[in-house]
């Protein structure tokens, strides 16, 4: 479903993505995993079209996005829904309105079946009722939610979620990881995750990639990571200090490491 | 002396890729609000309307009290000249053909760039900060035809309006004044306010105030859009919208006097 080949992106100096090569799987759930300026982020843009890489391919069904003029990339972008860390509602705009857009403005749906797709996806993600509300009278995790109703209201073949969890209680977080697991068990949607939350990769995904310094350090099954023997991975699962990336480091370390990632 | 061309040079640079993408805006704008008709979706009407509302009616109030105030203040100064000339009759004259060809597009466009435009560049860039500028472009809507053309052209039909706002509340201001407090004859002061004016003096004032609101719309949007980071960005490019509307408001009101006055004279 994507691949993608060589990946390479730096800004100015600093290498962010350093040759990525990843097959994600159609149907399954990959969660890209790694530190803070790892790359996820970064890769999650490319794969989104908001950064144009230096080198490499990105093929979207068999399709390289990385050449495409704005209008073609427009035409690949109504495939995908994307999930952004901070929700990204429009605030001028109700509930009901912000699930709408996407449909009024790609189909020519009358308003009357608008409402039934909207209604039906808000009941998707469990906010029947919630049509009239605006972003700032409900909750982080309901605001989520909206932003998945309407990631999914073009019924999408693939779903990028940005940190679902982030900023979230664990309660919340945990209903939004079953919300990803229905989706992609339910509708076989395509599901590449952003997250450093372990327990919540381990939950949903079906392959998880492990990022490092623009690098894929790992990639596999949950069980096969959580067996890894690399020193990183074993680090940044157990949530440890101290290991392979030391608590303290020197200044002329920590400015060699900035310059290779 | 090196240190200082080049620093010439670079503030000249940087003008220009301004002005460059100004330019570039306004192509952008311009073909889509064009070609809104034709599009698979046009523009979006209810949010035209919400912004004319916004820039048009909202505005009253404040473009009322500017346009009286300066109406009163300029037939004051104006009567305390021209008494010394024995002309205090002509005070209606000075206060509407000033007003009309000058001041009142030119103080009606100074508000609103800093209340429109300040709003529009801080509405913008809090939304490329929280994400919704990105979210438009990766539901593969595109954020100029959804957020600047409707701002751009509600302000465009909104500002002329206000300018004739302006005009008449500054003349009967100036009426107020050159009658209970210069003592002129009201119907001498109000036939003498409109045997000086032409139509020409309407036209060329209403021509710049939609100069002026093609200029506040772009430069303000632009200034949103630039928006990378966070609140500290967004205090950067409300303020850079204001500050740089008003000297290009100024700039190009007296480019556009001067072309009025060469090439179509009266």
């Amino acid at each position: 479903m994507i691949t993608i080949k060589g990946l390479t992106k730096s800004f100015g100096e600093r290498v962010v993505l350093n040759g990525i090569d990843l097959e994600i799987p159609e149907g399954k759930i990959t969660v890209i995993m790694g530190g803070s300026g790892g790359g996820k982020s970064t890769l999650l843009r490319h794969l989104i079209g908001l950064n144009k890489p230096d080198e490499g391919l990105i093929l979207i069904d068999n399709e390289n996005i990385v050449d495409l003029s704005f209008n073609q990339m427009n035409e690949v972008r109504r495939k995908f829904g994307m999930l952004f860390q901070g929700s990204a509602l429009f605030n001028s705009m109700t509930v009901f309105e912000n699930v709408a857009l996407p449909l009024q403005e790609h189909t020519d749906l009358s308003e009357e079946i608008i409402k039934i797709i909207v209604k039906v996806k808000l009941e998707l993600v469990g906010l029947t009722g919630f049509e009239d509300f605006m972003p700032f009278e409900i909750s982080g995790g309901m605001k989520k939610r909206v932003a998945l109703a309407r990631a999914i209201a073009l019924d999408p073949k693939i779903v990028f979620y940005d940190e679902p969890g982030a900023g979230l209680d664990p309660i919340t977080a945990s209903m939004i990881d079953q919300l990803i697991l229905d989706l992609s068990q339910k509708l076989k949607i395509t599901s590449v995750v952003v997250t450093h939350e372990m327990q919540s990769a381990f939950k949903i995904a079906d392959q998880i990639v492990m990022l490092h310094k623009g690098k894929v350090l790992e990639i596999g099954s949950p069980d096969r990571i959580r067996n890894s023997q690399n020193p990183y991975v074993q680090q940044f699962i157990n949530g440890e200090h101290e290991g392979a990336i030391p608590f303290k480091q020197t200044s002329e370390a920590y400015l060699k490491g900035l310059l290779e990632t | 002396m090196r240190d200082f061309f080049g620093s010439i040079g670079s503030a000249a640079a940087f003008l220009f890729a301004g002005v460059a993408r100004l330019f570039g805006l306004f192509a952008r704008v311009s073909s889509a609000a064009l070609f809104s008709g034709a599009a698979k979706k046009p523009t979006r009407h209810n949010a035209v309307f919400h912004q004319m509302v916004l820039s048009g009616v909202d505005s009253l109030p404040i473009i009322c009290l500017v346009g009286c105030s300066m109406g009163m203040v300029l037939a004051l100064q104006g009567a305390y000249q021209l008494k010394q000339f024995g002309a205090v009759m002509y005070t209606g004259s000075l206060v509407s053909v000033s007003v009309a060809r000058e001041l009142g597009p030119l103080m009606a466009a100074i508000v609103i760039a800093g209340r429109i435009g300040a709003r529009m560049a801080a509405e913008i860039g809090t939304m490329k900060v929280q994400e919704e500028v990105d979210a438009l472009t990766t539901m593969g809507l595109d954020p100029i035809r959804l957020l600047v053309v409707p701002r751009c052209l509600a302000l465009c039909f909104t500002l002329p309006c206000l300018v004739i706002v302006t005009d008449v509340v500054a003349m009967i201001g100036g009426f107020v004044i050159g009658v209970l407090s210069v003592g002129i004859n009201p119907d001498l002061y109000i036939s003498k306010s409109f045997d000086a004016l032409v139509l020409k003096d309407i036209y060329t004032g209403l021509a710049k105030s939609f100069l002026f609101a093609a200029l506040i719309g772009l430069v303000s949007c632009h200034q949103g859009l630039s928006v990378e980071g966070g609140a500290d960005e967004v205090g950067r490019a409300t303020t850079q919208a204001v500050v740089t509307s008003i000297v290009l408001i100024i700039v190009v009101d007296c480019l556009a006097t001067a072309v009025f006055y060469y090439a179509l004279p009266s």
